[in-house]
Protein backbone atom coordinates (compact mmCIF):
# COMPACT_ATOMS: atom_id res chain seq x y z
CA UNK A 1 0.00 0.00 0.00
CA UNK A 2 1.40 3.36 -1.00
CA UNK A 3 2.18 5.50 2.79
CA UNK A 4 2.71 8.64 0.03
CA UNK A 5 -1.11 8.36 -0.43
CA UNK A 6 -2.19 7.37 3.12
CA UNK A 7 -0.02 10.23 4.21
CA UNK A 8 -1.82 12.31 1.49
CA UNK A 9 -5.03 11.45 2.60
CA UNK A 10 -4.81 11.21 5.96
CA UNK A 11 -4.01 15.19 5.74
CA UNK A 12 -7.02 15.78 3.67
CA UNK A 13 -9.17 13.99 6.19
CA UNK A 14 -7.70 16.06 8.96
CA UNK A 15 -8.62 19.52 6.97
CA UNK A 16 -12.32 18.29 6.33
CA UNK A 17 -12.88 16.77 9.40
CA UNK A 18 -10.43 17.42 12.24
CA UNK A 19 -9.44 14.19 12.68
CA UNK A 20 -5.71 13.69 14.32
CA UNK A 21 -3.61 12.57 11.30
CA UNK A 22 -2.16 9.55 13.56
CA UNK A 23 -5.55 8.04 13.71
CA UNK A 24 -6.04 7.84 10.12
CA UNK A 25 -4.98 4.27 9.43
CA UNK A 26 -6.10 1.88 6.66
CA UNK A 27 -8.54 -0.27 8.98
CA UNK A 28 -10.46 2.85 9.89
CA UNK A 29 -13.38 3.25 8.94
CA UNK A 30 -14.58 6.41 7.60
CA UNK A 31 -18.09 6.58 8.97
CA UNK A 32 -17.79 4.55 11.88
CA UNK A 33 -14.50 5.14 13.29
CA UNK A 34 -13.29 8.21 12.09
CA UNK A 35 -17.19 9.78 12.46
CA UNK A 36 -17.10 11.03 8.67
CA UNK A 37 -20.85 12.09 7.70
CA UNK A 38 -21.88 11.85 3.99
CA UNK A 39 -21.30 15.48 2.87
CA UNK A 40 -17.53 15.61 4.35
CA UNK A 41 -16.54 11.78 2.05
CA UNK A 42 -18.17 14.55 -0.63
CA UNK A 43 -15.34 16.51 0.09
CA UNK A 44 -12.62 14.24 1.19
CA UNK A 45 -13.76 12.90 -2.38
CA UNK A 46 -13.63 15.80 -3.97
CA UNK A 47 -10.09 16.83 -2.39
CA UNK A 48 -8.57 13.16 -3.73
CA UNK A 49 -9.99 13.80 -6.83
CA UNK A 50 -7.82 16.75 -7.23
CA UNK A 51 -4.64 16.03 -5.59
CA UNK A 52 -4.08 12.77 -7.28
CA UNK A 53 -6.08 13.74 -11.23
CA UNK A 54 -8.55 10.65 -10.67
CA UNK A 55 -12.28 10.27 -11.35
CA UNK A 56 -14.04 8.59 -8.15
CA UNK A 57 -17.58 7.99 -9.29
CA UNK A 58 -20.57 8.06 -6.81
CA UNK A 59 -20.89 4.61 -7.68
CA UNK A 60 -17.39 3.82 -6.00
CA UNK A 61 -17.49 5.75 -3.62
CA UNK A 62 -19.66 3.86 -1.51
CA UNK A 63 -17.41 0.93 -1.99
CA UNK A 64 -14.68 2.82 -0.13
CA UNK A 65 -15.63 1.27 3.53
CA UNK A 66 -11.76 1.70 4.93
CA UNK A 67 -9.20 4.05 4.37
CA UNK A 68 -7.30 1.45 3.38
CA UNK A 69 -10.24 0.89 0.77
CA UNK A 70 -9.52 4.51 -0.95
CA UNK A 71 -6.19 4.30 -0.70
CA UNK A 72 -5.97 1.30 -3.11
CA UNK A 73 -8.66 2.78 -5.09
CA UNK A 74 -6.23 5.81 -5.90
CA UNK A 75 -3.62 4.11 -6.39
CA UNK A 76 -5.13 1.77 -8.84
CA UNK A 77 -6.28 4.76 -10.23
CA UNK A 78 -3.09 6.46 -10.78
CA UNK A 79 -1.06 3.17 -11.84
CA UNK B 1 -47.94 33.98 31.04
CA UNK B 2 -44.72 36.31 31.41
CA UNK B 3 -41.65 35.54 29.37
CA UNK B 4 -38.42 36.30 31.09
CA UNK B 5 -35.14 36.83 29.82
CA UNK B 6 -32.38 34.74 31.69
CA UNK B 7 -29.12 35.09 29.48
CA UNK B 8 -27.69 37.51 26.83
CA UNK B 9 -24.72 36.98 24.12
CA UNK B 10 -24.15 39.59 21.34
CA UNK B 11 -21.17 40.28 19.24
CA UNK B 12 -21.30 43.21 17.38
CA UNK B 13 -18.51 45.94 15.99
CA UNK B 14 -18.68 47.22 19.73
CA UNK B 15 -17.13 44.06 21.25
CA UNK B 16 -17.46 40.23 21.19
CA UNK B 17 -19.32 39.79 24.52
CA UNK B 18 -22.64 41.33 26.07
CA UNK B 19 -19.83 43.07 28.87
CA UNK B 20 -17.85 44.45 26.22
CA UNK B 21 -20.60 46.03 24.42
CA UNK B 22 -22.27 47.66 27.56
CA UNK B 23 -19.11 48.98 28.42
CA UNK B 24 -18.15 50.67 25.26
CA UNK B 25 -22.06 51.52 24.63
CA UNK B 26 -21.77 53.54 28.33
CA UNK B 27 -18.67 55.27 27.55
CA UNK B 28 -19.49 56.11 24.01
CA UNK B 29 -17.15 54.00 21.69
CA UNK B 30 -17.72 53.93 18.15
CA UNK B 31 -17.20 50.36 16.35
CA UNK B 32 -16.94 51.79 12.85
CA UNK B 33 -13.81 51.71 11.19
CA UNK B 34 -12.44 51.91 7.30
CA UNK B 35 -12.34 49.04 5.42
CA UNK B 36 -9.33 47.57 4.03
CA UNK B 37 -10.53 45.52 1.60
CA UNK B 38 -9.43 46.05 -2.25
CA UNK B 39 -12.38 47.21 -3.54
CA UNK B 40 -13.87 49.99 -1.05
CA UNK B 41 -11.40 52.28 -3.74
CA UNK B 42 -13.93 51.75 -6.46
CA UNK B 43 -16.98 52.82 -3.76
CA UNK B 44 -18.53 55.62 -2.50
CA UNK B 45 -18.70 54.15 0.85
CA UNK B 46 -15.16 53.22 2.92
CA UNK B 47 -16.45 52.45 5.74
CA UNK B 48 -18.79 50.09 7.71
CA UNK B 49 -18.99 48.30 11.41
CA UNK B 50 -17.05 45.25 11.29
CA UNK B 51 -16.42 42.87 14.37
CA UNK B 52 -14.50 43.62 16.76
CA UNK B 53 -13.24 40.32 17.39
CA UNK B 54 -13.74 37.19 14.61
CA UNK B 55 -15.71 34.38 16.05
CA UNK B 56 -13.78 32.09 17.87
CA UNK B 57 -14.58 28.88 16.45
CA UNK B 58 -12.12 26.32 15.19
CA UNK B 59 -10.96 25.52 12.10
CA UNK B 60 -13.03 22.62 10.86
CA UNK B 61 -16.50 23.70 12.68
CA UNK B 62 -16.12 27.24 10.99
CA UNK B 63 -15.43 25.82 7.02
CA UNK B 64 -18.60 24.26 7.48
CA UNK B 65 -20.62 27.35 8.43
CA UNK B 66 -21.70 30.89 6.85
CA UNK B 67 -20.18 33.79 8.72
CA UNK B 68 -23.81 34.57 9.60
CA UNK B 69 -24.43 31.05 11.55
CA UNK B 70 -20.68 31.92 12.70
CA UNK B 71 -21.29 34.96 14.69
CA UNK B 72 -25.27 33.50 15.66
CA UNK B 73 -23.33 30.34 17.05
CA UNK B 74 -21.05 32.68 19.01
CA UNK B 75 -23.72 35.00 20.02
CA UNK B 76 -26.05 32.03 21.33
CA UNK B 77 -23.13 30.01 23.12
CA UNK B 78 -22.90 33.23 25.15
CA UNK B 79 -26.35 33.57 26.13
CA UNK B 80 -26.89 30.16 27.37
CA UNK B 81 -23.67 29.81 29.41
CA UNK B 82 -25.22 33.17 30.56
CA UNK B 83 -28.60 31.43 31.56
CA UNK B 84 -26.80 28.98 33.66
CA UNK B 85 -26.93 26.24 30.96
CA UNK B 86 -30.29 24.96 31.29
CA UNK B 87 -31.25 21.62 31.59
CA UNK B 88 -34.04 21.70 29.18
CA UNK B 89 -35.62 18.45 27.75
CA UNK B 90 -35.06 18.96 23.66
CA UNK B 91 -39.41 18.66 23.00
CA UNK B 92 -39.64 21.51 25.69
CA UNK B 93 -36.66 23.45 23.91
CA UNK B 94 -36.59 26.03 20.97
CA UNK B 95 -34.94 28.24 18.41
CA UNK B 96 -36.06 31.10 16.26
CA UNK B 97 -32.84 33.12 14.35
CA UNK B 98 -33.67 35.74 12.29
CA UNK B 99 -31.98 37.13 9.14
CA UNK B 100 -32.06 39.86 6.58
CA UNK B 101 -29.86 37.97 4.03
CA UNK B 102 -28.94 34.78 5.30
CA UNK B 103 -25.89 33.09 3.60
CA UNK B 104 -25.38 34.99 0.61
CA UNK B 105 -21.19 35.57 1.47
CA UNK B 106 -21.35 32.01 0.83
CA UNK B 107 -23.78 31.65 -2.49
CA UNK B 108 -21.15 34.64 -4.07
CA UNK B 109 -18.04 32.01 -3.40
CA UNK B 110 -19.79 29.48 -4.35
CA UNK B 111 -20.75 30.99 -7.91
CA UNK B 112 -17.60 31.89 -8.04
CA UNK B 113 -16.05 28.17 -8.02
CA UNK B 114 -19.20 27.61 -10.71
CA UNK B 115 -17.93 29.84 -13.09
CA UNK B 116 -14.09 29.33 -12.28
CA UNK B 117 -13.83 25.37 -11.72
CA UNK B 118 -17.14 24.27 -12.64
CA UNK B 119 -20.69 22.77 -11.03
CA UNK B 120 -18.25 19.24 -10.18
CA UNK B 121 -16.35 21.71 -7.46
CA UNK B 122 -19.18 22.95 -5.31
CA UNK B 123 -18.88 21.90 -1.80
CA UNK B 124 -21.91 19.94 -0.53
CA UNK B 125 -21.65 21.93 2.40
CA UNK B 126 -23.26 24.99 -0.14
CA UNK B 127 -26.70 24.48 0.33
CA UNK B 128 -26.48 24.80 4.30
CA UNK B 129 -24.37 27.21 4.54
CA UNK B 130 -26.45 29.84 2.32
CA UNK B 131 -29.90 29.01 3.00
CA UNK B 132 -31.83 31.76 5.39
CA UNK B 133 -32.86 29.13 8.37
CA UNK B 134 -28.89 27.57 8.39
CA UNK B 135 -28.35 30.05 11.49
CA UNK B 136 -31.41 28.87 13.13
CA UNK B 137 -30.56 25.45 11.90
CA UNK B 138 -26.74 25.40 13.80
CA UNK B 139 -28.10 26.56 16.51
CA UNK B 140 -30.62 24.53 17.71
CA UNK B 141 -28.99 21.20 16.33
CA UNK B 142 -26.12 22.31 18.62
CA UNK B 143 -28.91 23.11 21.72
CA UNK B 144 -31.02 20.48 20.41
CA UNK B 145 -33.81 22.52 19.88
CA UNK B 146 -36.80 19.71 19.24
CA UNK B 147 -39.76 21.78 20.16
CA UNK B 148 -39.11 23.81 16.56
CA UNK B 149 -36.74 26.18 14.97
CA UNK B 150 -37.92 28.71 13.31
CA UNK B 151 -35.92 32.03 10.83
CA UNK B 152 -37.97 35.08 10.45
CA UNK B 153 -36.85 36.95 7.31
CA UNK B 154 -38.19 40.70 7.46
CA UNK B 155 -35.27 42.89 6.61
CA UNK B 156 -34.03 44.83 9.06
CA UNK B 157 -37.12 43.86 11.49
CA UNK B 158 -35.66 40.38 11.53
CA UNK B 159 -34.22 39.85 15.00
CA UNK B 160 -36.81 41.20 16.58
CA UNK B 161 -39.70 39.37 14.97
CA UNK B 162 -37.72 36.62 16.32
CA UNK B 163 -38.14 37.70 19.84
CA UNK B 164 -41.75 38.15 18.85
CA UNK B 165 -42.04 34.61 17.21
CA UNK B 166 -40.27 33.13 20.79
CA UNK B 167 -42.50 34.26 22.79
CA UNK B 168 -45.54 32.81 21.14
CA UNK B 169 -44.02 30.02 20.65
CA UNK B 170 -43.98 29.80 24.88
CA UNK B 171 -47.30 31.60 25.11
CA UNK B 172 -48.52 28.62 23.06
CA UNK B 173 -47.29 26.22 25.33
CA UNK B 174 -44.70 24.51 22.29
CA UNK B 175 -41.79 25.56 24.33
CA UNK B 176 -39.97 26.10 27.68
CA UNK B 177 -37.20 27.72 26.86
CA UNK B 178 -36.29 29.86 23.58
CA UNK B 179 -32.90 30.88 22.10
CA UNK B 180 -34.14 34.11 20.30
CA UNK B 181 -32.25 36.38 18.14
CA UNK B 182 -30.79 37.81 14.79
CA UNK B 183 -27.76 37.47 13.19
CA UNK B 184 -26.15 39.34 9.78
CA UNK B 185 -22.76 39.22 8.10
CA UNK B 186 -23.21 41.47 5.34
CA UNK B 187 -20.11 43.33 4.60
CA UNK B 188 -19.46 42.69 0.71
CA UNK B 189 -18.95 44.84 -1.99
CA UNK B 190 -21.93 43.46 -3.46
CA UNK B 191 -24.11 44.58 -0.72
CA UNK B 192 -22.70 47.74 -0.12
CA UNK B 193 -22.76 48.66 -3.80
CA UNK B 194 -26.79 47.77 -3.94
CA UNK B 195 -27.30 49.64 -0.41
CA UNK B 196 -25.14 52.76 -2.13
CA UNK B 197 -27.58 51.86 -4.97
CA UNK B 198 -30.23 53.08 -2.90
CA UNK B 199 -28.67 56.10 -1.49
CA UNK B 200 -29.17 54.59 1.86
CA UNK B 201 -25.85 54.77 3.23
CA UNK B 202 -23.48 57.66 4.59
CA UNK B 203 -20.75 58.87 2.64
CA UNK B 204 -18.91 60.64 5.31
CA UNK B 205 -15.71 58.80 4.42
CA UNK B 206 -13.58 61.78 5.81
CA UNK B 207 -15.32 60.84 9.34
CA UNK B 208 -16.18 57.09 9.64
CA UNK B 209 -16.49 57.49 13.50
CA UNK B 210 -19.15 60.32 12.90
CA UNK B 211 -21.26 58.67 10.07
CA UNK B 212 -23.95 57.29 11.80
CA UNK B 213 -25.47 60.14 13.86
CA UNK B 214 -29.32 59.45 14.24
CA UNK B 215 -31.44 62.45 14.99
CA UNK B 216 -28.42 64.94 13.90
CA UNK B 217 -29.44 67.42 11.38
CA UNK B 218 -26.16 66.32 9.39
CA UNK B 219 -26.91 63.06 9.45
CA UNK B 220 -26.96 61.66 5.30
CA UNK B 221 -27.71 57.82 5.76
CA UNK B 222 -26.91 54.39 7.34
CA UNK B 223 -23.72 52.71 7.96
CA UNK B 224 -23.71 48.73 7.31
CA UNK B 225 -22.48 46.95 9.92
CA UNK B 226 -22.27 43.10 11.10
CA UNK B 227 -23.16 41.15 13.78
CA UNK B 228 -25.28 38.93 16.40
CA UNK B 229 -27.38 38.76 19.51
CA UNK B 230 -28.84 36.22 21.40
CA UNK B 231 -31.54 36.24 23.92
CA UNK B 232 -32.57 33.46 26.00
CA UNK B 233 -36.25 33.44 26.33
CA UNK B 234 -38.09 31.61 29.08
CA UNK B 235 -41.71 30.79 30.99
CA UNK B 236 -41.54 32.64 34.32
CA UNK B 237 -42.46 29.42 36.00
CA UNK B 238 -39.70 27.42 33.64
CA UNK B 239 -37.36 30.42 34.86
CA UNK B 240 -38.71 30.51 38.69
CA UNK B 241 -38.06 26.55 39.25
CA UNK B 242 -35.07 26.74 38.48
CA UNK B 243 -34.05 29.70 40.62
CA UNK B 244 -32.66 31.59 37.15
CA UNK B 245 -31.53 35.30 37.43
CA UNK B 246 -34.06 37.21 35.82
CA UNK B 247 -32.51 40.30 33.90
CA UNK B 248 -36.30 41.38 32.98
CA UNK B 249 -39.77 40.63 30.84
CA UNK B 250 -41.01 40.49 27.49
CA UNK B 251 -44.64 41.43 27.96
CA UNK B 252 -45.39 42.70 24.74
CA UNK B 253 -44.65 42.05 20.80
CA UNK B 254 -46.59 44.59 18.37
CA UNK B 255 -45.55 43.30 14.52
CA UNK B 256 -47.35 45.09 11.59
CA UNK B 257 -46.68 46.48 8.53
CA UNK B 258 -47.13 49.78 6.87
CA UNK B 259 -48.24 48.48 3.34
CA UNK B 260 -46.80 52.01 1.76
CA UNK B 261 -43.44 51.44 0.10
CA UNK B 262 -41.43 48.52 -0.91
CA UNK B 263 -38.35 50.71 0.53
CA UNK B 264 -39.67 54.24 1.89
CA UNK B 265 -41.09 54.54 5.59
CA UNK B 266 -44.59 56.15 6.01
CA UNK B 267 -43.89 59.45 6.19
CA UNK B 268 -46.81 59.59 8.85
CA UNK B 269 -45.34 56.15 10.72
CA UNK B 270 -48.88 54.51 10.91
CA UNK B 271 -47.65 50.98 11.11
CA UNK B 272 -44.88 51.46 13.90
CA UNK B 273 -47.61 53.28 15.69
CA UNK B 274 -49.94 51.00 15.57
CA UNK B 275 -46.94 48.13 16.51
CA UNK B 276 -45.59 50.35 19.35
CA UNK B 277 -49.46 50.72 20.76
CA UNK B 278 -50.16 46.90 19.98
CA UNK B 279 -47.19 46.26 22.38
CA UNK B 280 -48.13 48.70 24.84
CA UNK B 281 -51.82 46.73 24.85
CA UNK B 282 -50.30 43.34 25.31
CA UNK B 283 -48.34 44.50 28.22
CA UNK B 284 -51.25 46.24 30.02
CA UNK B 285 -49.40 49.39 29.83
CA UNK B 286 -50.18 52.49 28.79
CA UNK B 287 -47.75 55.44 27.36
CA UNK B 288 -46.96 56.98 30.17
CA UNK B 289 -45.58 53.68 31.68
CA UNK B 290 -42.88 53.77 29.20
CA UNK B 291 -39.38 55.32 30.49
CA UNK B 292 -37.02 54.31 27.97
CA UNK B 293 -37.01 53.70 23.72
CA UNK B 294 -33.87 51.96 22.09
CA UNK B 295 -35.43 53.80 18.30
CA UNK B 296 -34.65 52.13 15.27
CA UNK B 297 -32.84 55.36 14.31
CA UNK B 298 -30.63 54.31 11.78
CA UNK B 299 -29.27 57.68 10.80
CA UNK B 300 -30.82 57.97 7.16
CA UNK B 301 -32.63 61.46 6.73
CA UNK B 302 -36.36 60.12 5.85
CA UNK B 303 -36.43 57.09 8.42
CA UNK B 304 -35.53 58.85 11.62
CA UNK B 305 -38.16 61.09 11.16
CA UNK B 306 -41.19 59.17 10.14
CA UNK B 307 -39.67 57.02 13.69
CA UNK B 308 -40.00 60.30 15.74
CA UNK B 309 -43.38 60.92 14.17
CA UNK B 310 -44.26 57.38 15.09
CA UNK B 311 -43.07 57.61 18.51
CA UNK B 312 -44.47 60.78 19.09
CA UNK B 313 -48.02 60.18 18.10
CA UNK B 314 -47.70 56.74 20.37
CA UNK B 315 -47.00 58.16 23.40
CA UNK B 316 -48.69 61.37 23.19
CA UNK B 317 -47.59 63.73 25.60
CA UNK B 318 -45.25 61.25 27.77
CA UNK B 319 -41.56 61.87 27.30
CA UNK B 320 -39.45 58.47 27.45
CA UNK B 321 -35.86 58.52 27.20
CA UNK B 322 -35.00 58.26 23.26
CA UNK B 323 -31.37 56.33 22.21
CA UNK B 324 -30.38 55.36 19.07
CA UNK B 325 -27.51 52.77 19.38
CA UNK B 326 -27.10 52.49 16.08
CA UNK B 327 -24.89 55.41 16.20
CA UNK B 328 -22.05 53.19 17.48
CA UNK B 329 -23.00 49.68 16.26
CA UNK B 330 -23.39 50.86 12.66
CA UNK B 331 -26.63 49.07 11.15
CA UNK B 332 -26.48 44.77 11.99
CA UNK B 333 -29.62 44.85 9.67
CA UNK B 334 -30.91 41.38 10.69
CA UNK B 335 -29.27 41.34 14.14
CA UNK B 336 -30.02 44.74 14.90
CA UNK B 337 -33.66 44.07 16.79
CA UNK B 338 -31.82 41.10 18.33
CA UNK B 339 -28.92 43.11 19.30
CA UNK B 340 -30.78 46.26 20.38
CA UNK B 341 -33.51 44.02 22.34
CA UNK B 342 -30.41 42.88 24.43
CA UNK B 343 -29.63 46.61 25.18
CA UNK B 344 -32.84 47.47 26.03
CA UNK B 345 -32.81 45.02 28.61
CA UNK B 346 -29.43 45.98 30.18
CA UNK B 347 -30.61 49.44 30.06
CA UNK B 348 -33.83 48.14 32.14
CA UNK B 349 -31.34 45.78 34.27
CA UNK B 350 -29.33 49.11 35.04
CA UNK B 351 -31.21 51.91 34.88
CA UNK B 352 -29.30 53.40 32.44
CA UNK B 353 -29.93 54.60 28.93
CA UNK B 354 -26.91 55.13 26.38
CA UNK B 355 -26.18 58.18 24.46
CA UNK B 356 -26.87 58.73 21.00
CA UNK B 357 -23.04 59.38 19.47
CA UNK B 358 -22.85 61.90 17.49
CA UNK B 359 -26.15 63.73 17.88
CA UNK B 360 -24.63 67.13 17.80
CA UNK B 361 -27.65 69.53 16.72
CA UNK B 362 -31.26 67.45 16.91
CA UNK B 363 -33.48 67.83 14.01
CA UNK B 364 -35.90 70.64 14.43
CA UNK B 365 -38.60 68.03 13.46
CA UNK B 366 -37.33 65.28 15.74
CA UNK B 367 -39.88 65.70 18.95
CA UNK B 368 -38.18 63.79 21.19
CA UNK B 369 -36.01 63.63 24.27
CA UNK B 370 -32.84 62.42 22.87
CA UNK B 371 -30.38 60.67 24.87
CA UNK B 372 -27.28 62.65 24.23
CA UNK B 373 -24.17 63.79 25.39
CA UNK B 374 -23.67 61.29 28.45
CA UNK B 375 -25.96 58.19 29.26
CA UNK B 376 -29.15 59.09 31.85
CA UNK B 377 -30.45 57.37 34.62
CA UNK B 378 -33.40 55.77 34.82
CA UNK B 379 -36.14 56.40 37.79
CA UNK B 380 -36.68 53.47 40.02
CA UNK B 381 -39.67 51.18 39.99
CA UNK B 382 -41.57 49.47 37.56
CA UNK B 383 -40.58 50.46 34.25
CA UNK B 384 -41.36 49.48 30.91
CA UNK B 385 -39.05 50.08 27.58
CA UNK B 386 -39.46 49.36 23.85
CA UNK B 387 -37.22 48.36 21.17
CA UNK B 388 -38.12 49.48 17.60
CA UNK B 389 -37.28 47.51 14.31
CA UNK B 390 -38.30 48.36 10.65
CA UNK B 391 -37.23 47.04 7.88
CA UNK B 392 -37.39 47.51 4.16
CA UNK B 393 -40.80 45.87 2.87
CA UNK B 394 -42.46 47.69 5.58
CA UNK B 395 -42.13 45.69 8.62
CA UNK B 396 -42.76 47.33 11.43
CA UNK B 397 -41.90 45.00 14.76
CA UNK B 398 -41.79 46.95 18.69
CA UNK B 399 -40.94 45.00 21.65
CA UNK B 400 -42.11 45.23 24.67
CA UNK B 401 -39.54 44.65 28.20
CA UNK B 402 -40.57 45.37 31.58
CA UNK B 403 -38.47 45.49 34.80
CA UNK B 404 -37.55 42.69 36.46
Amino acid sequence: MSQEILDGLAVIVNEVAGVPVADIQPDKSFIDDLDIDSLSMVEVVMAAEDKWGVKIPDSEVKNLRTVGDAVAYIEKSTA
Amino acid sequence: MRIAVTGLGATTPLGGDVASNWSALIEGRSGIRTLTEPWVDEMTVHFAGTLAEEPPLDRVEARKLDRSQQVALVAAREAWADAGSPEVEPVRMGTVIGSGIGGFLTLLNAYDTLKERGPSRISPHTVPMLMPSGPAAAVGLEFHAAAGVHAPVSACASGAEAIGVAVRMIQDGRADVVLAGGTETPIHQLTMAGFAAMRALSTRNDDPQGASRPYDVDRDGFVMGEGAGVLVLESEEHALARGARIYAYVVGAGMTADAHHIAQPDPEGKGATRAILAALAQADASPADVAHINAHATSTPQGDVAEAVAIRSAMGAAQPLITGTKSMTGHMLGAAGAVEGIYTVLALHHRLVPATLNLQSLDPEVDLDVVHGEARALPDGDLIALNNSFGFGGHDIAIAFRTA
